[in-house]
């Protein structure tokens, strides 16, 4: 017999950072709510690079934000970009920055959810939502594997993957080129020689991140025939923990199929560069994991509510990937539908045209101002990726070898060299068209 | 690539049943199965029919699926250029545990 549970006023799905905030939301404007999450703790399905920024935190819990399980806060920053032999590497450091820090999804959503549990949030862990409940054109509950719960108010926070999204129809199915698969490996290393390798004061909790670009390519299982150097859509990370490291990529799902290359080949590439290989000698494997990063953007987003149900965090593909910020995205869509929760409520109405309101915060807050200015950076660096993640990386690395390798060669002599091999090893039109892309970016950005 | 040593440090509760079903008729012609590719935990194999090699038909292979392995990404079912993975989430409290994630 399943049970009927009434007398909530919202319900949200899914216990990351996008659904405790909305709840928390909630919670402070004095209603009630309920959040279901399908893991039997918090976290445990859920995986990042990664770092979260302590300033998205202190946002919704200005008491406590200091108390998150951080692990190190990132001193330094390096865009790493690879060739074939070795590496260019732009480093920023900045030891007082404390605003940046690694954290384990398992420790950090417990957290969260503990920290919300305080305020009076419910939690019902080990619970996955199957599908929606409608009466008359409104989501009115949800049903679990057991149970039904029924509010006025539910919003989903479950994820990249949304299967609620897409089933009642706000979102449709992603096509490969929308996401990027990533998969990443914790290593195990001891913390002396992790502080060493990495440059971090001894016994601090000073931390180090990197980005690497380039070295990937000559993947290409598909046609062996025609012999082509492929380039794939992947960007490598790696983050320091008190004592691991994480290393991983995001690879275009469009380009796995194309190439028919696996994940993780592309990562063991990535760890036999021998730049990464100094960085993760001797440490142990001790977890591997993947996810999805919905890559859509501004262009591509969904429907952001309807009559009684609105969408947060990834679930409605809110994510600036190419500063890795997600998190952040997350937890401020997710306080914003909360709050218009909390109107609706107080109103009585939970209709769509009251829901916008969720939306109309939305666009006045950073995440929409953030996506729209960044809403053609991933696409064209996928459109380019044979200049950014390729040509440029290596001629970076022949320019430091030309100034570095001393030979009896005139440098003038070697100048011209280098700069007629720049224009001829890739065609006036391929360079232009580089040009302009970044241009177009730039003034995407800026203006 | 040794893949399973990679899968062999991630924790399970492995569900009753699969929660990955595949239309096998669909994957039996499907020429190209990405789905043998893209997939980071190497969920699905070939198992190949020796039974009625007709000729010009050489795809009549259908897919195995290790779903206990399987990371819940859901990466196949947008690469499956058919629909031909119905694709769910394991019951609640099983599949995948991440500790360091
Ligand atoms: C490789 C990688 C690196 C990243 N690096 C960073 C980074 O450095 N910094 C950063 O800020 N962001 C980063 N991100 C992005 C960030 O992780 C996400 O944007 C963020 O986790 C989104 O939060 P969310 O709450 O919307 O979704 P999630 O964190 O995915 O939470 C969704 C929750 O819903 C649950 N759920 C799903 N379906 C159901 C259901 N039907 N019933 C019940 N529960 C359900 C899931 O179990 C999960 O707990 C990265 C992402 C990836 C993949
Ligand atoms: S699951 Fe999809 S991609 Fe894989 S064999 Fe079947 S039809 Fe082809
Ligand atoms: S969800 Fe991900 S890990 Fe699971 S079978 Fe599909 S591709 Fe493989």
């Amino acid at each position: 017999m399943e049970e009927i549970r009434k007398n909530i006023d919202a319900i949200v799905v899914g216990a990351g950072p996008a659904g405790i905030s909305a709840a928390l939301a909630i919670r402070r404007g004095g209603k009630s709510v309920v959040v279901l999450e399908r893991a039997s703790n918090a976290g445990t399905k859920n995986m990042f690079g990664g770092a979260v920024y302590l300033n998205s935190i202190k946002s919704i819990l200005p008491n406590s934000f200091q108390n998150a399980p951080y692990e190190r806060f990132m001193a330094h920053h390096t865009y790493s970009f690879l060739n074939e032999k070795g590496s260019v590497n732009i480093k920023s450091s900045d030891y007082e920055d404390k605003t940046t820090a690694t954290v384990m999804r398992p420790k950090f959503d417990a957290w969260l959810l503990e920290e919300a549990k305080k305020e009076g949030v419910f939690i019902a862990p080990k619970t996955l939502v199957k599908k929606l409940i409608f009466k008359n054109g409104a989501v009115v509950g949800v049903k679990t594997e057991l149970e039904k719960y029924y509010a006025p108010i539910v919003i989903l926070a479950d994820g990249v993957n949304s299967l609620l999204a897409k089933e009642i129809g706000l979102k449709r199915e992603y096509f490969p080129k929308d996401v990027v698969l990533s998969v990443k490996e914790t290593l195990k290393l001891d913390k002396n020689i992790l502080e060493e390798r990495f440059h971090l004061q001894k016994g601090s909790n000073e931390g180090a991140m990197y980005e690497f670009f380039g070295g990937l390519s000559g993947f290409c299982k598909g046609d062996t025939k025609k012999k082509r150097t492929v380039v794939p859509f992947a960007i490598g990370f790696l983050y320091t923990f008190k004592d691991t490291i994480s290393i991983g990529l995001g690879v275009s799902l469009e380009d796995l199929c194309e190439y028919k290359t696996k994940p993780y080949e592309i990562l063991e590439k990535l760890k036999s560069h021998p730049d990464v290989k100094n960085l993760i000698e001797g440490a142990v494997e001790s977890e591997y994991s993947a996810h999805l990063i919905p890559e859509g953007g501004y262009n591509n987003l969904p429907k952001l509510y309807a009559n009684g149900v609105m969408v947060v965090g990834d679930a409605a593909g809110l994510i600036n990937s190419a500063h890795f910020e997600g998190t952040n995205f997350a937890i401020e869509s997710g306080k914003l539908a909360g709050e218009t929760a909390v109107i609706a409520l107080n109103l009585g109405n939970y209709r769509h045209n009251i829901l916008k309101i969720y939306e109309d915060k939305l666009k006045k807050s950073f995440i929409f101002k953030d996506m729209k200015a960044y809403r053609n950076v991933v696409e064209t660096i996928y459109k380019r990726k044979k200049s950014m993640l390729k040509y440029y990386p290596e001629k970076m690395g022949e320019f430091f070898e030309l100034i570095n390798h001393v030979d009896n060669i005139p440098k003038k002599q070697k100048f011209r060299g280098f700069i007629r091999k720049f224009f001829t090893e890739r065609s006036i039109v391929e360079l232009f068209r580089d040009f302009k892309a970044a241009l177009k970016l730039f003034i995407d950005i800026i203006c | 690539m040794d893949i399973e040593k990679k899968l062999i440090n991630v924790k399970y509760i492995t569900d009753k049943t699969s929660h990955l079903i595949l239309n096998q008729e669909i994957c039996k012609v499907c020429e190209d199965k990405v789905c043998l590719n893209i997939c980071p935990a190497n969920v699905y194999k070939q198992c190949v029919s020796n039974e009625n090699e007709t000729e010009g038909t050489k795809n009549n292979d259908t897919i195995e699926v290790e779903y206990e392995n399987c990371l819940e990404c859901g990466a196949c079912k947008i690469a499956c250029p058919y629909g031909a993975i119905e694709w769910r989430y394991p019951s609640s409290g099983s599949g995948v545990i991440y500790k360091f994630s």
